[in-house]
C-alpha cells in the first residue's frame, strides 16, 4: 500500500517538475528566439525588461492577460474556448513518453526518468501529433470567419501531409532499433546516433518537424501579418497566448523527439546525461530559429509539392533501402 | 543542374545569417545613446535674435498666414522708435505639423526651425509655447543677418542710409 503511494507521489512530482520546466522553457524559448533573431538581423532584440531582457516573458504574459479578449459573437463559443487548450494540451501530453535521462537510483528504488515508458511510444507520439491538428482545425472553424476557416483548412492539409513524411522517416529508426519504445531507441544509439547512420531519414524528419510545429519556412498556418488568414485570426488575449505557447511547447517536444530518435538522446561523454539531453534539444531549437532567420516562406503550392513529391517518395525509398540493408546485414 | 543550384541556394544563406549573428548590432539605444541631429534638422521652431541682441521678429503675421494648420498667433506692437515687435507670440505645437512654411515665409529670419525634436508632454496645454519659451539668445542658422541693416525704417541707420539701400522715394515727383 505504502509502496504504491510512494510510486504515485514520485510520478506526481515528476509530472509537476516536467510541467514547470517545460512551461518556463517555452516562455524563455520565445525570448531566446527573439534575441537570436535580433542578433541575426544586427539588432539587440528585447533588452529593456530586467537585466538583459530577462523579465520579457513575464511582461508578455502581463500584456496578454490585460489585453481585451474578443470572442466573435457568431462563433461557436464552446469550441472557440476549447481549441487553444487542445493545441497546448496535445503538445504537453506528448512529453509523457520522452526519456530524458537513464533511470536513477533514489533511496534504493529504480526511478525511470520518463513519465511513462510506453512500449509503443512512437505510435503514441504520432497519434498525439495527429490530434494536434484538431486544435488548428477547430480554431479555424469556431471563429466563424471565412479567413480563419481557410487558414484552418490550409494548415490542416499541411499538417496531414507532413505527418506522413514524419511517420515514414521514423520507420527506419524503428527498424534499426527493433523497438517502438523510446527508451529502447535511445539505448540502441549507444554507439552511433541514427543521424549519422541514416542521414536521409534525419533530414526528412527535421524538415517535416519544422512543418509540424509550423516553423518558418512552413509557417503558412499563421502567416501572422502577410496572409491575414491564419487559423487564429479571431483569437486575442490569453487565448491567442495559449496557441502561441502551445507552439513553443510543440517546438520543445519535437526537438526532444529529434534528440531521442536521431541524436542519441542522453548519450554523450563527460557531461551528465540530462545536460546532454537539454543541450541537444537546445541545439535543435537553435537550428529552427536559425532557419527562421534564413529562409523565406514557401508558397502554398510549393509547400504541398515539396511534401508529396519530394519528401514522401524519398522517405519511402529510404524505408526500402534501410530494410534491405538490415536484412543483408543479418545475413 | 538546377537541383544543385537550388540546394546551394538553400544552404548558403545559413552561413550568412550565422556570420551576421557574430557581428555587433548597429542599433542606437535611443534614450541612453542619442545621436545629435544635423544642425539644419527641422524640428521645433525658435524665435532668433539679430547680432546686436534685439528681437528679429517684426510681427508681420506672414508666418501665421503661411501656417496651414493655423497654430501660430501673435499680437503686433510698436516701440517708441517706430520699430514693430510682437507683444505676445504663441505657437501651439500640439497642432504644428513641422512643415517649415513659417520659417520660409519669414522676411527677417526671425522664426527658424531648430534640431530639438524630443519635447513630448503629458498635457497638450504644455505644448502651447509662449514668446519667452520660443525666444533664444542667438541668431540661429544665420548669425550675422540683421533685417534693419538692409531695409525697413531707420532703426540702425537713418532711413536709406544702409549700404545696399536707396533713399526714400519722393512721392511728389514723377521721376523714377
Amino acid at each position: 500500500m505504502t509502496e504504491g503511494l510512494i510510486t504515485l507521489a514520485l510520478i506526481l512530482a515528476k509530472l509537476l517538475l516536467i510541467l514547470g520546466v517545460l512551461l518556463s522553457a517555452a516562455a524563455y524559448l520565445v525570448l531566446m528566439e527573439r534575441k537570436l533573431l535580433g542578433r541575426m538581423q544586427m539588432r539587440y532584440g528585447p533588452n529593456r525588461a530586467g537585466p538583459g531582457g530577462m523579465f520579457q516573458p513575464l511582461a508578455d504574459v502581463i500584456k496578454l492577460i490585460t489585453k481585451e479578449d474578443f470572442i466573435p459573437p457568431q462563433g461557436d463559443r464552446a469550441i472557440f474556448f476549447l481549441a487553444p487548450g487542445l493545441a497546448a494540451l496535445t503538445a504537453l501530453l506528448a512529453f509523457a513518453v520522452v526519456p530524458f535521462a537513464p533511470p536513477v537510483n533514489l533511496f534504493g528504488r529504480e526511478l525511470p526518468m520518463v513519465v511513462c515508458d510506453l512500449n509503443i511510444g512512437v505510435l503514441y507520439f504520432l497519434g498525439l501529433s495527429s490530434l494536434a491538428v484538431y486544435g488548428v482545425a477547430l480554431g479555424g472553424w469556431a471563429s466563424n470567419s471565412k479567413y480563419a476557416l481557410l487558414g484552418g483548412i490550409r494548415s490542416l492539409a499541411q499538417l496531414l501531409s507532413y505527418e506522413l513524411a514524419m511517420g515514414l522517416a521514423l520507420i527506419p529508426v524503428v527498424l534499426m532499433a527493433r523497438s517502438f519504445s523510446l527508451t529502447d531507441i535511445v539505448l540502441a544509439q549507444q554507439g552511433l546516433p541514427f543521424a549519422l547512420l541514416n542521414p536521409l531519414a534525419f533530414v526528412v524528419f527535421m524538415i517535416s518537424t519544422a512543418a509540424e510545429c509550423k516553423r518558418l519556412p512552413f509557417d503558412l498556418p499563421e502567416a501572422e501579418n502577410e496572409l491575414v488568414a491564419g487559423f487564429h485570426t479571431e483569437y486575442s488575449g490569453l487565448r491567442f497566448g495559449l496557441f502561441f505557447v502551445g507552439e513553443y511547447i510543440n517546438l520543445i517536444i519535437l526537438g526532444s523527439m529529434v534528440t531521442v530518435f536521431f541524436l542519441g538522446g542522453w548519450h554523450g561523454p563527460f557531461l551528465p546525461p540530462i545536460v546532454w539531453f537539454m543541450l541537444k534539444v537546445l541545439a535543435v531549437a537553435f537550428f529552427f530559429i536559425w532557419t527562421r532567420a534564413t529562409l523565406p516562406r514557401l508558397r502554398y503550392d510549393q509547400l504541398m509539392h515539396f511534401g508529396w513529391k519530394v519528401l514522401i517518395p524519398l522517405s519511402l525509398l529510404n524505408v526500402l533501402v534501410t530494410g534491405a540493408v538490415l536484412l543483408w546485414l543479418k545475413g | 543542374m538546377t537541383l544543385f543550384r537550388d540546394i546551394k541556394g538553400t544552404v548558403q544563406p545559413f552561413w550568412i545569417t550565422l556570420r551576421t549573428m557574430l557581428r555587433k548590432p548597429v542599433t542606437v539605444q535611443y534614450p541612453e545613446e542619442q545621436r545629435p541631429p544635423a544642425e539644419r534638422a527641422r524640428a521645433r521652431m525658435i524665435l532668433t535674435r539679430d547680432p546686436d541682441g534685439g528681437e528679429r521678429c517684426v510681427a508681420c503675421h506672414l508666418c501665421s498666414a503661411a501656417c496651414p494648420v493655423d497654430c501660430i498667433s501673435m499680437q503686433a506692437a510698436e516701440a517708441p522708435d517706430g520699430r514693430r515687435y510682437a507683444a505676445w507670440f504663441r505657437i501651439n505645437f500640439a497642432r504644428c505639423i513641422f512643415c517649415g512654411l513659417c520659417a520660409e515665409a519669414c522676411p527677417t529670419l526671425a522664426i527658424q526651425m531648430s534640431p530639438e525634436f524630443a519635447f513630448c508632454k503629458d498635457d497638450p496645454l504644455d505644448l502651447v509655447y509662449e514668446k519667452q519659451d520660443l525666444l533664444v539668445d542667438h541668431g540661429g542658422k544665420n548669425r550675422d543677418y540683421n533685417f534693419y541693416r538692409h531695409a525697413g525704417i531707420g532703426v540702425v541707420n537713418p532711413r536709406g542710409g544702409n549700404d545696399d539701400e536707396y533713399g526714400p522715394v519722393d512721392v511728389k515727383s514723377n521721376l523714377p
